[in-house]
């Protein structure tokens, strides 16, 4: 039985509640990408949506990256708000041109005359056996650029809430939605709604280590903590939420309180979000340190397709586990 | 009078190679009017002039490279007069040297977290005696909270707060050491009793013929005969850490017990090489100094085994808890009088019990017992400590 | 090439001959200045100077209103001179000044002024298309009645992003105006080069917009096309692709040999000036004297200067405040 007060519901429900309360509420909101109106979305996200809001709102774009993402940062130029819904993150390296040269870089090249708020949703990550072309983690790719906001949205409250803020935002806000969590369900508040898109979170508090991670990261470590409980070690779990720019203060308190810390992400280890994070804490929390920071993140090979190379490929529950039980060890 | 200078065409252009002058001394120029070409990495590019006026000088000549400004010609705009024509150059920026980086040297730097650099430096902890026990054998917080337990603060005395604080801290590390020694350390108790008549006897003479401060206490014949027993059983004095590692020096750690509860223990360093006098002096010294907690951390760092005496005066045994990483401690009792039987007969003798906790991955029942008889052989020759 | 016939009886007003003229030379004297001033290091990076394609700039914006957005390339000065943008602001922003209409921050290549709708000044040839596509779509989702118009050169025309704004734009039924100036070279490389089918206007048929091509030497043709664009732009809510053949005077940037082509050819393409033509056919048809041009010139010269004076006198953003623009405060 579910309690009054929540709400069950899968991450891909979340993300469609999201979108549906912004066009509801927000008439310079619209959607568009490929095959957001008749197909429904290509992850169902959109399913009705035509039916409901018209042509007009939602549209379907041709195979076309470079074209609609930059149609979509003129029409936020010209007094819309569009939500550019890229498929996949896979293709959108065909609209990077767009994204990094106009939609990050005019409010600065025009000396703070332009703003641009649009804001791109991509569904990310490893699921199902796609294969290389189609699994890519790209947040540190993104999470570099100046000008851009990037957020990751890890949980059910993030996917409900996380659009409907960025909808404000005067400038571009790029959203990392994730295919392997689509289908799980959680629990939410009733009353969920907007959430803020600038702090990290503290997802689980704990004293012995600090896990650090995003996206599908967040659930992971989540249910390693439940399994390190047991043996009596008790994590703390941040949620970076935010990939750029990144929320200093909550990293740094953290660590401050546990000293030790471990990052966990699925993008590839060289040059990551991890890379950062690592400097962050080395920069601002050294002297909390009692262990060195150590991290878990993608195995540097194009993601294969046999799921069991595929599972090798990214941190799993149990290598989170493993990971914290010998950090912990020399306590 | 106006120069004309080497134009930049580009950020990336730094000079340029005067080919061909398009005009000669004399020439009156307009605005727009090609002036020369010039060769540059790009290729031969006409280079105009922006002014009006008369060629008064041509400076550069053809087939020199130039740096960009530099006055190649000098025109004379059309109504002034004819000025003393100087010839400049424009110099060059000196080329910034590269700041050569030091050589980047490997050292055998000490390993330990910053976190526990930073509470050592608070607490003022001496880091080359401490051993880690962290990741890569470096030092971590819990090893000095141990330290700071075991330890005192170097060079400054301790006084009303600061005592508090160290006592607390000792507490914590007490516990802790001795929580990770019942956890990981195997012991096994042997007893034996000691007929410490002759031993009495002797130092009752010793001391007849001594002034009252250099007076010997029975404890350091207890400690002389304890590290001779060392030398005959050697593997009573080493650590265990992934395997037995024996110990040469036979640092003796004395169990100091403090008036507020807990106990300091310093090392008697290479007690098998000092006299019982030296023992003595040595005593007299590090017990105060010990209550006061005003031991150096040298002090305190380099037992190899331990003594714990704090049966004196009190109970007839005490079984101890190793300290790791020694692998034994001695317990002596207080100095009883029991029935003592031998040949048949009864007699009241003064006795203490010595008890020896022992680590058994390092030491077995049979080792440890000839250690103990050693002890006993040696307090029946108290002349020969 | 034939030289110019020169049209008689011009169905324009003095007035208008003038303000078109006086737009053009205006144009021109400034982009030579640019010319020395950067030769003199004021200005620096990269500098694309308009000279020859005076025409098309002045005669696209003459047909095109305030409330219409613009959007332009590199070689963006001309255009930006012509939509109205003071030449003060375009000189400090060449110099870096924070009085420049960038505030300093974007240089001869960037050149935004939302006062007047002219959203740059883009340096990847072909990136602004598909943002103009968009802006008509904001347009259309609003009921606004502007239209987006893009200028920008042939060499974007192989470019992608050309194809899919196409495409888009007559998908979606959206008021954006293509505008081609067909210089004939992509940087160094001609345009039999570069593109398969040379009637380069012809590539609306494959998208279904309306195409035409026009004279781009030639300011009152240019005008006169725009216009008819413009009107059928209005009219339908459809997009229109325009090709203005023209000529760059000047190499590509500053610092460009032009290997690529011959001087005799540049020399052809001179005589067909658009200053000078247009001025002849002016005086031919009485519209104006030569004092006129001399007025023009005078008046040109004191705004040049004044604009120079004005970079010159104008100030850097300190240090200090380098991080700014980088989100909304």
């Amino acid at each position: 039985m579910t309690d009054k007060t929540t709400l069950k519901i899968t991450y891909r429900e979340a993300l469609k509640q999201g979108m549906h309360e912004a066009l509801i509420t927000k008439d310079k909101v619209f959607l568009m990408g490929e095959d957001v109106g008749r197909y429904g979305g290509a992850f169902a996200v959109s399913k009705g949506f035509l039916e409901e809001f018209g042509e007009d709102r939602i549209m379907d774009v041709p195979l076309s990256e470079s074209g609609f993402v930059g149609a979509g940062i003129g029409a936020a130029l010209a007094g819309m708000r569009p939500i550019v819904e890229v498929m996949t993150v896979n293709f959108s390296l065909l609209a990077l041109d767009q994204i990094i040269n106009n939609a990050a870089t005019l409010l600065h090249m025009s000396g703070g005359q332009i703003n641009v708020p649009v804001v791109i949703r991509m569904n990310s990550g490893i699921g199902n056996q796609l294969a290389a072309q189609h699994s890519h983690s790209w947040e540190p790719f993104y999470a570099h650029i100046p000008g851009l906001k990037i957020v990751s949205a890890g949980t059910h409250e993030d996917a409900r809430g996380m659009l409907l803020t960025a909808l404000e935002s005067p400038d571009p806000v790029v959203i990392f939605e994730y295919t392997s969590l689509l289908n799980m369900e959680s629990e939410i508040p009733s009353g969920s709604g907007a959430v803020d898109i600038d702090n990290a979170k503290v997802r689980r508090e704990g004293k012995d280590l600090s896990i650090i991670t995003y996206g599908p990261g967040v659930y992971k470590a989540l249910a390693a903590a439940e399994i390190l409980a047991s043996s009596g070690i008790d994590v703390e779990i941040i949620d970076l939420r935010v990939l750029n720019p990144i929320d200093d203060e909550t990293i740094i308190n953290s660590v401050a309180k546990t000293h030790k810390a471990l990052i966990v992400e699925e993008a590839w280890r060289s040059v990551s979000i991890s890379s950062e994070i690592i400097s962050r804490i080395m920069e601002k929390a050294f002297f909390s340190l009692d262990a060195p920071v150590e991290r878990l993140c993608g195995i540097e090979v194009p993601i294969p397709y046999p799921k069991h190379l595929e599972d090798a490929s990214i941190p799993q529950k149990q290598d989170i586990v493993d990971s914290v039980l010998k950090m912990i060890r020399y306590d | 009078m106006i120069e004309f200078t080497m134009p930049s065409l580009g950020a990336d252009m730094e000079d340029g190679t005067l080919v061909e002058w398009r005009v000669k001394s004399g020439d009156f120029v307009k605005r727009g009017d090609i002036i020369a070409d010039v060769d540059t990495q790009k290729g031969l590019i006409e280079i105009e002039v922006f002014d009006e006026g008369t060629i008064a000088e041509l400076i550069v000549k053809e087939g020199e490279k130039v740096p960009v400004g530099t006055v190649m010609a000098i025109l004379i705009p059309v109504v002034e007069k004819v000025p003393a024509i100087k010839k400049s150059r424009i110099k060059k920026e000196p080329i910034k040297e590269m700041v050569k980086e030091g050589s980047i040297k490997v050292d055998d730097r000490l390993k330990i977290s910053p976190l526990a650099k930073k509470i050592a430096k608070e607490k003022g902890i001496d880091l080359t005696a401490i051993k880690g026990s962290g990741p890569e054998g470096s030092i971590v917080k819990k090893d000095i909270d141990l330290a700071v337990a075991m330890k005192v603060e170097s060079h400054v005395e301790v006084t009303g707060g600061k005592k508090e604080i160290a006592e607390k801290g000792l507490r914590a590390a007490i516990a802790s050491a001795m929580s990770k020694s019942n956890r990981e350390i195997p012991h096994f108790y042997l007893e034996t009793r000691i007929d410490m008549t002759k031993a009495l006897e002797w130092l009752r003479k010793a001391n007849r013929q001594r002034e009252l401060k250099d007076r010997l206490l029975t404890i350091v014949l207890l400690i002389k005969a304890t590290a001779k027993a060392i030398k005959e059983v050697p593997s009573v004095n080493a650590f265990w850490e992934n395997g037995l590692q024996l110990k040469n020096a036979i640092n003796i750690g004395f169990a100091i017990s403090l008036r507020k509860g807990g106990v300091v223990i310093p090392a008697i360093p290479e007690a098998d090489k000092k006299s019982l006098n030296q023992l003595m002096d040595l005593l007299n010294d590090l017990i105060p100094r010990a209550r006061a907690l005003q031991l150096r951390s040298s002090e305190l760092s380099e037992s190899t085994i331990t003594i714990s005496n704090i049966g004196e005066g009190s109970t007839d045994k005490v079984f101890g808890v190793i300290y790791p990483p020694q692998v034994a401690i001695l317990g002596f009792g207080n100095i009883v009088e029991e029935a003592w039987a031998k040949d048949g007969e009864l007699s009241a003798r003064p006795v203490v019990h010595v008890t020896l906790a022992a680590d058994h991955r390092a030491i077995d029942g049979y080792l440890g017992s000839r250690f103990l008889m050693a002890l006993k052989r040696n307090l029946q020759k108290p002349e020969a400590l | 090439m034939e030289k110019e016939e020169i049209k008689v009886n011009l169905p324009i007003t003095r007035e208008l001959g003038l303000k078109l003229l006086y737009q053009m030379i205006l144009i021109r004297r400034f982009e030579e200045k640019s010319a020395e001033l950067y030769t003199k290091e004021k200005i620096r990076g990269f500098l694309h100077l308009y000279i020859g394609e005076e025409a098309v700039a002045v005669g696209a914006m003459h047909s095109l209103t305030e409330d219409d957005n613009i959007l332009s390339t590199y070689r963006e000065h001309g255009h930006a001179l012509a939509r109205g943008l003071d030449p003060g602001s375009i000189m400090a922003e060449m110099y870096g000044k924070q009085e420049g209409c960038s505030m300093g921050r974007g240089g001869s290549m960037h050149l935004f002024d939302t006062s007047k709708k002219f959203y740059g000044g883009n340096a990847i040839v072909g990136g602004h298309l598909p943002m103009a596509v968009g802006m008509a779509l904001a347009s259309k989702k609003q009921h606004l009645k502007n239209i987006s118009c893009c200028f920008f050169g042939e060499g974007a025309i192989a470019e992608g992003e050309f194809h899919e704004s196409m495409n888009l734009a007559a998908l979606w039924g959206v008021p954006v105006l293509f505008l081609c100036e067909n210089n004939l070279y992509g940087m160094g490389t001609a345009l039999r080069f570069s593109h398969s089918v040379q009637d380069l206007e012809k590539k609306g048929a494959a998208y279904g917009v309306e195409y035409a091509k026009t004279n781009g030497m030639d300011v009152l043709e240019v005008k006169n096309a725009v216009e008819k664009a413009t009107a059928y732009i209005r009219s339908t809510g459809k997009p229109y692709f325009l090709v203005c053949n023209t000529y760059r005077f000047r190499a590509h940037s500053m610092f460009d040999a032009q290997l690529y082509r011959e001087k005799t050819e540049v020399d052809e393409w001179k005589k067909r000036d658009p200053i000078l033509t247009f001025s002849n056919q002016l005086l031919k048809n009485e519209l104006i004297s030569t004092d006129d041009i001399d007025t023009i010139e005078d008046k040109v010269s004191t705004e040049i200067q004044k604009a120079v004076d004005f970079a010159e006198a104008g100030t850097f953003e300190p240090v200090e405040d380098l991080k700014k623009f980088v989100y909304s405060p």
